[in-house]
């Protein structure tokens, strides 16, 4: 990886890190944060499915762990909030090791693998959903104590630079992956996993660190959720709407791509508050959208939005001449 | 510990449930078996027809019983316009794609009904709703016992379909080899079409079936769909007695599994089997070994 490589990066991340100097608008904060927490969990789905090809549809499994993790590290021991970040994400990489181990040694893929993932989150939720230990159904609330070195901040902006540069570390984790033997074996798996092993690729190995980094990335989203709204119950942390939006966003942006999950998130959610705002307040109504959004995305632009500009850009230039074999 | 006659009228609550699943397992592993592909818009198509159901209950006074001829087709001929002119074309017969597709589906439908009909629960009330039949010792609920033999009369009448019709063997031999078929000369889209509108028809029975005992709101069909993604994996995906035999038996286990360790804890029984099942043996207690 070199600065090259970076560069786009920094200057995306430049020109979003600026949005609060223009709005001290709490709800376009809000709103950024939101997104951005969804997008931080979609670029852990973006490793495991984009790059790897297998497609979880349980990745609320992982944001669930972390989420807890973290609130329960507080609550119950009295751990610091910024370790109980730390601990919270190595925990969704737990869970995301073992659930693959568990799933990848049975040679589960395609939708077995989909199926599998789907049901983990579903246990985890009934769980949590009865546990005393995580309050049950009642769900968990993390004291109001605001101090920088607990986590918790007096302005939205604050927290938003944060969030933000998780995104952005996320973003150059996933570029070097793009850059590296790791990720082209990774890709390999995608492409032909038979083929990868015939040329000796540890497809198990690999398949595990990415579901172990996908469930670190998505656990800290899981935290950041936690820690922004101070409240979560099983519905919300292991619920179905982020095993959704995390892969949502990934497909719709662009997936196995550094860019694409950020896009998608970005997209998904400005579309979701036009809704809601120019046409019905129906409840509903966006995620209606955002299914049709993922058929037709699926139908005519399979790179997602970033493939469709990169196409579009093309079609405006000539066509490189065939190469002469 | 429970009384005797209580234990068996769990078990015999939950072998008549089963019969129900049996329905809605069916559809999915019909569309398994010759598409190979996990419809994960099932529990939303079902969510639909219950909800169809109410609407021909509350808006033209129909019968739930008597909904059956008039729904059926009709959710044959979605799931036909569906598989033909959505998941077929939008996925170009790429297996994530279509997974992603039914996602999408699923998603649309589900968020579409609660925009339409909010998310409040709703029940019919029939004459006949809640009227008991005494079998020896045990109380069984009219509905449930009703369900249970319409759900084994449509399995057998479509199992006897599968064997005996034209369209029946043409379905048989696309699940067997696509491409041998389309040689000679069965027009594949069609047969896709026809299995998918066969697995929509077995949810709208299914869910004239279901409405007269239980009730409806946009993610209901969510719960009986996992339930059926257990049933058909344990029936090895694409088995017909496989499917029937693993709704019996998942429906037995989910009402003992309720009475010892109470609702919620009940369903995670199913869960565990689920996944068990699809780790040490994903090719079903009754399917071939992969």
């Amino acid at each position: 990886m070199t600065a090259r490589d970076l560069l786009p990066i920094v200057a995306v991340v430049a020109i979003i890190a600026l949005a609060p100097l223009f709005t001290s608008s709490n709800t376009v904060l809000n709103f950024l944060t939101f997104a951005l927490i969804v997008a931080l969990a979609a670029q852990g789905w973006n490793i495991l499915g984009g790059f790897g090809g297998q497609f979880s549809f349980g990745h609320a499994a992982f944001f669930g762990t972390g989420a807890y993790a973290t609130a329960i590290l507080q609550m119950r021991f009295g751990v610091n909030a910024w370790v109980g970040f730390a601990l919270g994400l190595a925990a969704g990489a737990l869970i995301g090791a073992a659930i693959g181990y568990l799933s990848f040694r049975s040679g589960l893929r395609g939708s077995y693998f989909a199926l599998v993932t789907l049901a983990f989150a579903e246990v985890f939720r009934i769980v949590a959903n009865a546990a005393e230990m995580t309050g049950g159904a009642a769900g968990m609330l993390i004291r109001l104590d605001v101090r920088p070195s607990n986590f918790q901040f007096g302005s939205r902006a604050a927290f938003f630079w944060i969030a933000l540069a998780l995104v952005a570390l996320t973003l150059a984790l996933t570029r070097w992956i793009e850059r590296s033997r790791f990720g082209a074996r990774l890709v390999a798996i995608r492409e032909n996993e038979e083929a990868a092993q015939a040329l000796g690729v540890d497809t198990l190995r690999t398949k595990l660190a990415a579901i172990a980094l996908s469930g670190g990335v998505t656990g800290a989203a899981g935290c950041l959720y936690a820690q922004y709204f101070l409240f979560i119950d099983a519905n919300i942390a292991y619920g179905t709407w982020i095993s959704v939006e995390a892969l949502l966003a990934p497909i719709i942006g662009g997936a196995g791509t550094a860019f694409g999950p950020l896009a998608g998130a970005l997209a998904l959610h400005g579309l979701g508050e036009a809704t809601k705002l120019f046409a019905f307040r129906v409840p509903g109504i966006d995620l209606a959208l955002f299914g049709c959004v993922l058929v037709v995305t699926v139908a005519f632009a399979p790179d997602g939005i970033l493939g469709l500009i990169r196409r579009l850009g093309r079609a405006g230039r000539p066509a490189p001449a065939p190469a002469k074999t | 510990m429970y009384a005797p006659a209580i234990v068996a009228e769990a078990v015999v609550n939950g072998l008549l449930t089963g019969s129900v699943y049996a329905l809605i397992a069916l559809g999915l592993t019909l569309v398994y078996g010759v598409l190979h592909i996990i419809n994960f818009a099932h529990g939303a198509l079902l969510t639909c027809a219950m909800f169809a159901v109410w609407v021909a209950h509350t808006a033209l006074g129909l019968d739930p019983y008597l909904a059956i001829p008039l729904l059926t087709p009709l959710f044959f001929g979605l799931g036909y316009v569906l598989q033909r002119f959505v998941i077929g074309p939008a996925s170009r017969g790429n297996d994530s794609n279509i997974l992603l597709v039914t996602l999408g589906l699923a998603i649309a439908i589900e968020n579409a009904l609660l925009a339409i009909f909010r998310s409040d629960t709703r029940t019919l009330s029939t004459d006949y709703g809640f009227q008991t039949v005494e079998l020896g010792p045990l109380l069984i609920a009219k509905p449930r016992l009703i369900g249970f033999a319409a759900a084994l009369a449509t399995t057998l009448i479509l199992w006897l379909a599968l064997a005996r019709t034209d369209t029946g063997k043409a379905i048989r031999a696309v699940a067997k080899e696509k491409l041998g078929a389309r040689l000679v000369g069965i027009d594949v889209e069609h047969v896709y079409a026809v299995t998918f509108g066969l697995g929509c028809a077995c949810l709208a029975v299914a869910a004239c079936l279901l409405m007269p005992s239980f009730y409806v709101n946009p993610r209901v069909g969510n719960a009986f769909v996992l339930v059926a993604f257990t049933i058909v994996v344990l029936g090895g995906m694409d088995s017909i007695p496989g499917a029937l035999l693993g709704a019996l038996f998942i429906g037995a286990v989910e009402s003992l599994s309720g009475l010892y360790f109470g609702d919620s804890l009940g369903q995670l029984g199913i869960f565990v089997i689920f996944i068990v099942v699809l780790l040490v043996r994903p090719t079903g207690l009754f399917g071939a070994k992969a």
